[in-house]
C-alpha cells in the first residue's frame, strides 16, 4: 500500500517534471510568490513589473523585485541591471541608499535590490526611479515616477548628527514582531553627497524600545545594534507583549560618542530618534 | 415515626461541642489526625450562630487557617501560616486549580455551604493523599444523605445581613432510600457594599452568587455503590475594594463520579475510585472602576481532569490507607489592554502561557497501635510533575527573561512522616517530624507581569526553580474531661529553598504605577512557628466558655520577616443552650503586629477587639422544624483591619443577621 502511493507520487512528479520542461516560458508564479505588484514600467522594448511584498513602496527599507519582459511577453533572464531612485524637489534632487541588484535567489527571472527611501513624495515632490538594464550586449533605459508613501509607523530616520554629518538608518528586521526576543536589523548610512549614500562601519545603535500608551513601560534584555560580519547592525529587541512600541536609538560613533539620540530618562520620555513597531 | 426523632435529634443542635471538633475515633478509619470544621447546618455540633455564613466564614473559625480577605467573597484560605500555594485545597479529593493569576478565586470560593458537610484539616506532609503540598490539606467534603434513611428532607432557608444587604435565599432537598439517594440544593446570595467602623462605605465590595449542588448515588449490591455529583457555581459582579480590578465572572462546574466497594476481604475494608472534571472561567476586568490609568482585561480559564483510588483496610493493630491520584490541569490567562489612543493597537500578553500540569502521586498511610495507649501515625508519598508550555508565543515570551528555558519541566516529589501519639487516661500527647516537597505554582514558574497590588510590583516566574522542601515539626499537648477540656499546639516548619518574589532592580515594571519587577527566587531557607491553643469550659449545665490564643511567627534566613503572619489574636466565648434556645457572646481581637514584612508592602496591622452576639430558637410544627438564629457582629462598630487584610482595607462594621430555615421531612415506606 505505502509503496503503491510512493509510486503514484514519483510518476506524478515526473510527469509535472516533463511538463515544465516542454514549456518554454513557465509561469513563474512560484519565484513571485507572497509578492505583490506594486506598479509596471515599461519603454519602446520593455516592461517592468515591480513587486515587493505589501505592494506599496514605503519610505524606510523597501526589498523590491523585479521582472523584465518584452513587449511581446516573454520574460528576460539575462539582464544585468542597475537603479537610481532620485527625489525630485522644488528646487533640488537628491537620492537615498540603495543596493546594488541581483538576481533573486534560486530564481530564473526575478531581479532583487532594496531601496531605502527617507521620506514620502507627493503631488508637487516626487520619486522618480531609473532603470537601466543591459541585455546582450545592448543597454536600456526606464524612467518612472514612482509613489512612495508613510506607512503608520515610522521604519526610518534621516537625522543630523552632532558630528555634522547626515545618517540615514532603516530598521530591516523585526519585519513581523513577536512577543519574544527578536532579532533586529537596521541598515546605517551617511549621506556622501546628494546623490551617494555610503554605508558606516563600527558605530553602535543602542535601543531602548518603550510603550508610550501604558506609562512608557520598558522591556529587558534588549541587545544594543553592533556591525556583525554582513556589515549589518544586528542587536535583540525584546517585546514583552504586543502593540504599539516605540525604539528610542541612540547613534553613538567608532569612539563611543553619541552623535545622534538622548536617553529616556527623568521626564524625557523619547530620543529624538527612534522607530515605532505596532502588532 | 422513628426517623422523624432521629431528623429532629440531628437538627436540635443542642450537642455541646465547639464549632471545631477533632475527629471522632473511627475504628475504620485513619484519620486521628484529621481536624475538623462543621459545616452541613444539619449537623448537631454545628454551632456557628450565624449558620448561613459562607464557607470562607466557617474556615475562618480554625486556628490553623488565616483568610486572606482582598474585599467580602472569595477569601484565600492559608494554612498554618503558609501562602496557598504551599497547601492543596481539594473538594471531595478533587483537585481543582483556580483560574486568577492574582489568587482572587481559591477552590473554597467555587462551593457554598448547602455542598458541604464538614472540611477536614491535614497539617503539613499529611496533607500530601491528593498532591504536593508543605503546609497541609483542606478538604472540603460534600454533604450527602446517604442510603437507607428512607427519608424525604427538604430545608427551605433565608437569611439577610444588615452590613451590606445580603440576602441569601435556598433550598436543600434530600431523598433517602434502600438503595438510592438523591441530593439536590441551591443557594442565592446577593450582598451590596459593605460599610466599615466608620460608617464608610467600602466601594466595590459588592457580590451575587448562584450556587446549585446535585449529587445521587445508587447502590449495585450490598457492598458496591456508584455516586455521581455536579455542582455549578456562578459568581457574578463581585468587587475586590484591595484590588484596582473587580471580577465580572466566575464561574465553575465541576462533576465527578465515584464507585465504593465495602469489605473486599477482613483485611481490605473499603475502596473507592473517583473521576473528576472541572472548568474554571474567571474574568477579572476594570469596567466598574471610573478611573483607571488604562483599561484592561484578565481573563483566566483553568480545566482539571483527574482521578484518584483509595484502599483502607486494617489489620489487629494496623489501619492503613493507600490513595493513588492522578490529574492533568490546564491553566490559561491572558492580559488585554486597550490603549487610551484609539489609532494604537490593542496590547495583548498570556499572563499564563498554556500551562499544562501533569501530575501522578501515591500515598501510604499507617496507623499502628502498638500499645492501648500508644499510637503511630506513619506516611510517605511520591509523586511525579510535569510542566508543559503548550502555547508557542508563551514560551518565547518567557524567553525573553530564560533564553534557554525548556517548554517541559519534570520533577519528582517526595515526602514521609511520622507522628507518635500517647494517651494516658486525660491526657493525648502527640509529636510528629515530617519531610515533604513542592513544585512551584504555575505563577511562581511562569507567570508574566503580574501585578501585586500590595508591594506594588509586577511578578516574573521563574522556570529555573528547584522543589521547595519542608522539614516540619509537630506537637500537641491536650487534655480533655467532660467539662474541662486544654489544647496546645504547635509546629515549626524549616522551607530549603523558599521561594520569594525578590527585586530586580535594573527591570521595568509594566504596570502603570507600579515600583519595580520582582522576580521569584529561592532563598536557602525560610522558617515558619505557629502555636495556639485552646480551652473550654462547662460552667454549669448548658452554659460553657471558651477561649483560644494564636501565634505564628516566619523569617528568612536573613531574618527577614515573612508577610502575612498571624499576630497574637485571641477568642472568648460564652454559649448557653437550653432545650430550644441558644445563645452566645464572643470577643475577639488580636495585638498590635509587630513583625511584618515592609518588603511585602505591609504595615503593622493595628489592635484591635470586636464583640459580638447571637441566639437561635428552633421549634416543631407539624412535620416542619423551625430554626431562627439572629446576632450582631461587631456590635460596638469597631473600624477594624486585621494582618489577612489585603492593602489593610477595614472590616465590615456593625452587622446584625438574621436566619430563618424551615424543615419538613417525610418518612418513606422501607424498601429499594
Amino acid at each position: 500500500m505505502k509503496s503503491l502511493f510512493i509510486w503514484g507520487l514519483l510518476s506524478l512528479t515526473l510527469l509535472f517534471t516533463a511538463c515544465s520542461k516542454n514549456d518554454e516560458k513557465p509561469a513563474p508564479a512560484d519565484e513571485l510568490e507572497g509578492l505583490t505588484l506594486v506598479k509596471s514600467i515599461s519603454n519602446a522594448t520593455h516592461i517592468i513589473d515591480l513587486y515587493t511584498a505589501n505592494g506599496k513602496f514605503e519610505t524606510g527599507y523597501n526589498p523590491i523585485y523585479f521582472q523584465i519582459k518584452t513587449t511581446s511577453g516573454s520574460l528576460v533572464d539575462n539582464a544585468t541591471s542597475s537603479w537610481m531612485p532620485v527625489m525630485k524637489m522644488m528646487n533640488m534632487s537628491h537620492s537615498c541608499p540603495f543596493s546594488a541588484i541581483e538576481k533573486k535567489q534560486g530564481a530564473q527571472y526575478t531581479y532583487q535590490g532594496f531601496i531605502v527611501f527617507q521620506m514620502p513624495g507627493n503631488d508637487m515632490e516626487y520619486w522618480e526611479l531609473s532603470l537601466t538594464y543591459t541585455i546582450n550586449g545592448q543597454t536600456y533605459t526606464i524612467k518612472e515616477r514612482i509613489q512612495v508613501t508613510d506607512p503608520t509607523r515610522r521604519k526610518v530616520q534621516s537625522v543630523m548628527g552632532s558630528d555634522n554629518k547626515r545618517y540615514v538608518l532603516a530598521m530591516m528586521e523585526p519585519s513581523n514582531p513577536k512577543v519574544a526576543l527578536n532579532d533586529m536589523s537596521v541598515l546605517l548610512y551617511t549621506m556622501t553627497n546628494m546623490m551617494q549614500f555610503d554605508p558606516v562601519d563600527n558605530y553602535t545603535i543602542q535601543i531602548d524600545p518603550r510603550m508610550p500608551g501604558m506609562g512608557n513601560h520598558g522591556s529587558p534584555n534588549n541587545i544594543h545594534l553592533t556591525q556583525s560580519a554582513d556589515k549589518m547592525y544586528r542587536g535583540k529587541l525584546s517585546l514583552t507583549m504586543t502593540g504599539y512600541w516605540k525604539i528610542n536609538l541612540q547613534l553613538l560613533n567608532a569612539n563611543g560618542t553619541v552623535v545622534k539620540g538622548e536617553p529616556v530618562a527623568g521626564d524625557n520620555e523619547s530620543s529624538s530618534l527612534f522607530f515605532e513597531v505596532e502588532f | 415515626m422513628k426517623q422523624l426523632i432521629c431528623c429532629a435529634l440531628l437538627l436540635s443542635g443542642l450537642s455541646s461541642t465547639g464549632q471545631t471538633v477533632p475527629a471522632q475515633k473511627d475504628s475504620t478509619k485513619v484519620q486521628e489526625l484529621t481536624e475538623v470544621i462543621v459545616i452541613s447546618r444539619q449537623a448537631s455540633r454545628n454551632k456557628n450562630s450565624n449558620l448561613l455564613s459562607t464557607v470562607d466564614q466557617y474556615l475562618s473559625s480554625h486556628e490553623q487557617v488565616d483568610l486572606i480577605k482582598r474585599g467580602a467573597y472569595a477569601w484565600e484560605p492559608m494554612l498554618n501560616g503558609l501562602s496557598s500555594e504551599r497547601s492543596v485545597i481539594t473538594i471531595d479529593g478533587m483537585r481543582i486549580y483556580g483560574a486568577c493569576t492574582d489568587k482572587m478565586d481559591p477552590v473554597s470560593s467555587y462551593v457554598e455551604t448547602t455542598n458541604l458537610s464538614r472540611s477536614d484539616i491535614k497539617n503539613g506532609q499529611s496533607g500530601n493523599a491528593h498532591g504536593a503540598s508543605i503546609g497541609g490539606s483542606l478538604d472540603l467534603v460534600r454533604k450527602k444523605s446517604g442510603f437507607g434513611n428512607n427519608l424525604f428532607l427538604t430545608h427551605l432557608f433565608s437569611g439577610f445581613e444588615s452590613n451590606n444587604q445580603q440576602r441569601i435565599l435556598g433550598s436543600d432537598i434530600s431523598y433517602s432510600r434502600n438503595r438510592w439517594y438523591t441530593d439536590l440544593d441551591f443557594t442565592i446570595r446577593k450582598a451590596e457594599n459593605y460599610r466599615d467602623g466608620k460608617n464608610q462605605e467600602i466601594l466595590y465590595s459588592q457580590f451575587s452568587k448562584f450556587n446549585l449542588s446535585a449529587a445521587a448515588g445508587f447502590k449495585l449490591n450490598e457492598h458496591k455503590q456508584l455516586e455521581a455529583s455536579v455542582i455549578v457555581d456562578d459568581a457574578r459582579d463581585i468587587g475586590y475594594p484591595a484590588l484596582p480590578m473587580d471580577v465580572s465572572s466566575a464561574k465553575a462546574v465541576i462533576a465527578s463520579i465515584g464507585y465504593t466497594r465495602h469489605h473486599l476481604s477482613t483485611t481490605w475494608q473499603e475502596w473507592e475510585t473517583k473521576l473528576y472534571h472541572n472548568k474554571v472561567t474567571h474574568i477579572m476586568d476594570d469596567t466598574k472602576r471610573p478611573v483607571v490609568p488604562i483599561r484592561m482585561d484578565m481573563p483566566g480559564w483553568s480545566t482539571t481532569t483527574g482521578m484518584y483510588s483509595r484502599m483502607e483496610g486494617k489489620s489487629s493493630r494496623h489501619q492503613f490507607k493507600l490513595t493513588a491520584s492522578a490529574h492533568h490541569n490546564r491553566s490559561l490567562a491572558e492580559m488585554t489592554m486597550y490603549p487610551n489612543d484609539p489609532n494604537e493597537k490593542e496590547m495583548f500578553m498570556l499572563t499564563w502561557p498554556d500551562v499544562h500540569t501533569w501530575y501522578a502521586g501515591l500515598f501510604m498511610e499507617d496507623n499502628f497501635q502498638f500499645h492501648h495507649q500508644w499510637t503511630l501515625n506513619s506516611s510517605a508519598g511520591v509523586a511525579f510533575q510535569q510542566h508543559h508550555l503548550k502555547d508557542e508565543s508563551g514560551v518565547k515570551s518567557l524567553q525573553i527573561f530564560y533564553p534557554d528555558m525548556k517548554s517541559v519541566k519534570n520533577r519528582f516529589l517526595k515526602n514521609f512522616g511520622s507522628n507518635l501519639q500517647y494517651h494516658p487516661g486525660n491526657w493525648r500527647f502527640s509529636f510528629g517530624a515530617s519531610y515533604s516537597e513542592r513544585a512551584p505554582s504555575v505563577s511562581e514558574g511562569y507567570g508574566f507581569y503580574l501585578f501585586n497590588s500590595f508591594d506594588r510590583f509586577d511578578y516574573i516566574g521563574n522556570p529555573g526553580l528547584k522543589n521547595e522542601q519542608s522539614f516540619s515539626l509537630n506537637g500537641t499537648v491536650a487534655f480533655a474531661t467532660d467539662r474541662f477540656s486544654l489544647k496546645g499546639q504547635g509546629s515549626s516548619f524549616q522551607i530549603r529553598n523558599y521561594i520569594v518574589g525578590m527585586p530586580s532592580p535594573g527591570l521595568i515594571p509594566m504596570t502603570i504605577g507600579a515600583s519595580g519587577i520582582k522576580i521569584y527566587q529561592q532563598v536557602p531557607f525560610a522558617t515558619v512557628y505557629s502555636g495556639s491553643l485552646n480551652a473550654s469550659y462547662g460552667i454549669v449545665s448548658g452554659l460553657s466558655v471558651s477561649g483560644k490564643a494564636i501565634y505564628r511567627r516566619g523569617y528568612t534566613n536573613e531574618q527577614l520577616d515573612l508577610p502575612m503572619m498571624q499576630p497574637f489574636s485571641y477568642g472568648v466565648r460564652l454559649q448557653y443552650a437550653r432545650n430550644a434556645f441558644s445563645a452566645e457572646a464572643s470577643l475577639d481581637g488580636a495585638v498590635k503586629q509587630w513583625k511584618y514584612s515592609p518588603l511585602f508592602g505591609e504595615t503593622a496591622a493595628p489592635a484591635y477587639t470586636i464583640a459580638s452576639l447571637g441566639a437561635g430558637y428552633q421549634f416543631k410544627w407539624k412535620k416542619n422544624t423551625f430554626q431562627l438564629r439572629s446576632g450582631v457582629e461587631n456590635i460596638f462598630n469597631r473600624y477594624y483591619t486585621t494582618f489577612a487584610d489585603w492593602n489593610r482595607i477595614p472590616r465590615m462594621g456593625r452587622n446584625l443577621f438574621l436566619n430563618l430555615i424551615i424543615g419538613f421531612s417525610e418518612p418513606l415506606k422501607a424498601g429499594l
